[in-house]
């Protein structure tokens, strides 16, 4: 039988509990969300579930929602069971003040880099990822740029001298 | 000379290994990217990866624009075939806005992706050639790359960074020189894959160089996240085309040719395989085209005001497409709220587009999936213990582009 969105929830319920929690199907890809602690737990749960076998990572990052007080940051990872041929996206949410995640590189390698390049942009720190480092920014720069409290330069101010790039 | 003048660094003496540096910028990375190489004598014993030579932060402009002028940003991530950037960008779009486009449109994408999949091997197949030393097959196959980016150049304008095509179809219709040029290529260039097939395949000396390194098994590929060529030359069959087909590729036949040992000549293998494969469906999608006839065959594009620019000649004197123009041009369309992941099978495997919006005009955040930043992590593990020539070979045979690598 193949594997439904459905059953997907069931396991992750009947495993879980409340603790996975505000399941939706947007554009037909089950999302879901756990506590920060479980996030291992959730990847390992899946990895080895002789049904599941979300056994291959596509993607891992991060997003900055300023306004969600106390689960500022979210890393989302976009999981695949190549046999049967299905998606699901994971997330799990953090404080700003205090963003530690276990990191998944001992299940998935390709978390090594992604994971780095949402420490570079996010700050969210891995903890047992054998080398955080920024990745794509030098290693002296002091923010993480793709925080939301870093806008993009205005293109109407004016006290900037252009003339040089004929914006003048 | 005094001794103060000769100052070694602390434990230079006793240390047995080199470090050489490959890269940012020299002949063998094709790219800015650089390698930090820990020698025993000819064999590697670590490397250190840098990237980010070229980050131009792109996620972080993204959420500053609205959806059409994203395009001209994924033009530059695998710039060896940008037109399959283009479209899986308008594809996801479309995802997001709920567009159908027509059947005509979809067969004119696939020709256009399946072009430029064959000029991103070509240069891939062939720069391995040259970093093996045979330099004429690289110039003999630089002539029909010429000629697909002279499609392009039918197609859009452009040769290299093409912003081609529009969310809902193509900005104009093929013309029929376009069409012309793809009866050329579709004529000449089988008898030239043929040749630049027997310049390699079974050449000794190109064999010796790329069989047995620079291999990975098919579970640590998959642990790495290896897809596209690289992971099928693993054994893995996985491609997006057929996973989930998009832009009806579920209309042509075409097989996933796999590798075994996912070694450099192996993935050499499935690339030059991949490129007969993708000359089939372009012919098949050839034949479909020329079967829409009448007012049929001057569709190119799904009726999507909103998001697609009206005829010029209509601004001028109606007032909704005045008023869409004014729209769509300032970027003051809301794209509905939502979260979408859409993957398609680029150049070098899935390149994905994960994209949330809040509803406002622009994407409150938008994330490249890289395959290339993705496998180049692994770089360490397939070249440990082997040889720096080896290296060489294995780094230009993953199809490392600096522009995908850095986002």
């Amino acid at each position: 039988m193949a594997l439904t969105n459905e059953i997907i929830k069931q396991r992750l319920t009947e495993k879980f509990g409340e603790q996975v929690s505000n399941f939706e199907e947007p554009y037909g890809m089950l999302t879901f969300e756990a506590p920060k602690e479980l996030n291992l737990k959730v990847l390992n749960f899946l990895y080895d579930d002789e049904e599941l076998k979300f056994r291959f990572m596509t993607d891992l990052c991060g997003v900055h929602y300023p306004d969600n007080k106390g689960k500022e940051l979210a890393v989302v990872y976009h999981l695949h069971n190549m046999v049967d041929n299905i998606r699901i996206r994971f997330k799990v949410f953090t404080d700003i003040d205090q963003p530690d995640i276990y990191t998944a590189t001992g299940l998935f390698s390709a978390a090594n880099w992604m994971e780095r390049e949402t420490y570079d942009f996010y700050g969210v720190n891995f903890v047992g990822h054998p080398k955080l480092k920024r990745i794509l920014n030098v290693d002296e720069m002091d923010y993480f740029p793709l925080r939301k409290e870093f806008p993009l330069e205005d293109q109407t101010r004016v006290d900037k001298d252009d003339e040089m790039f004929g914006r003048g | 000379m005094s001794e103060q003048h000769i100052k070694l660094p602390e434990g230079s003496i006793e240390k047995t290994t080199t470090t050489l540096n490959l890269g940012p910028t020299h002949p063998a990375t094709h790219g800015v990217m650089q390698n930090v190489l820990e020698l025993d004598g000819e064999r590697i014993v670590s490397t250190e990866q840098t990237i980010g030579y070229i980050h131009r932060a792109f996620e972080k402009i993204a959420e500053r624009r609205p959806l059409y002028q994203i395009t001209t940003l994924t033009d530059r991530l695998n710039y060896c075939s940008s037109p399959i950037n283009n479209m899986g960008w308008h594809l996801t779009c479309e995802k997001l806005l709920g567009v159908k486009t027509p059947k005509r449109v979809d067969y004119l994408r696939v020709i256009i992706m399946e072009l430029s999949r064959i000029s991103d091997h070509l240069i891939c197949n062939s720069i391995v050639g040259v970093d093996a030393g045979a330099y004429t097959g690289f110039l003999y196959v630089m002539q029909y790359r010429e000629l697909i980016y002279e499609i392009y150049e039918e197609v859009c304008g452009a040769r290299l960074t093409t912003n081609m095509g529009r969310i809902g179809g193509f900005e104009r219709n093929f013309n029929n020189i376009a069409f012309e040029k793809i009866e050329k290529f579709l004529k000449e260039y089988p008898k030239v894959l043929k040749e630049f097939e027997n310049l390699f395949q079974r050449n000794r000396i190109f064999m010796d160089r790329t069989k047995g390194t620079g291999a990975i098994s098919a579970e640590r590929a998959l642990n790495y996240g290896f897809t596209g060529p690289n992971l099928r030359a693993a054994g893995v069959d996985y491609d997006v085309r057929v996973h989930t087909p998009y832009s009806s590729y579920e209309d042509f036949q075409f097989n996933i040719p796999v590798g075994t040992t996912g070694d450099n000549y192996d993935r050499w293998l499935v690339r030059e395989q991949e490129m007969w494969q993708s000359l089939s469906i372009i012919e098949q999608a050839y034949q479909k085209v020329q079967e829409f006839k009448g007012t049929d065959a001057d569709v190119f594009h799904a009726d999507v005001p909103e998001y697609y620019l009206p005829e010029k000649a209509d601004v001028y004197t109606k007032m909704e497409a005045l008023i869409y123009h004014f729209k769509i041009v300032m970027g003051e369309t809301d794209i509905p709220a939502g979260e979408v992941y859409n993957a398609v099978e680029g150049g070098n495997g899935e390149l994905g587009f994960y994209l949330i919006s809040d509803g406002g005009r622009t994407p409150y955040r938008l994330h490249f999936r890289r395959p290339c930043f993705i496998y180049y992590q692994a770089f360490e593990e397939l070249t440990k213990g082997a040889m720096l020539s080896d290296a060489i070979m294995t780094m230009s045979s993953l199809n490392l582009i600096a522009g995908e690598l850095d986002a």
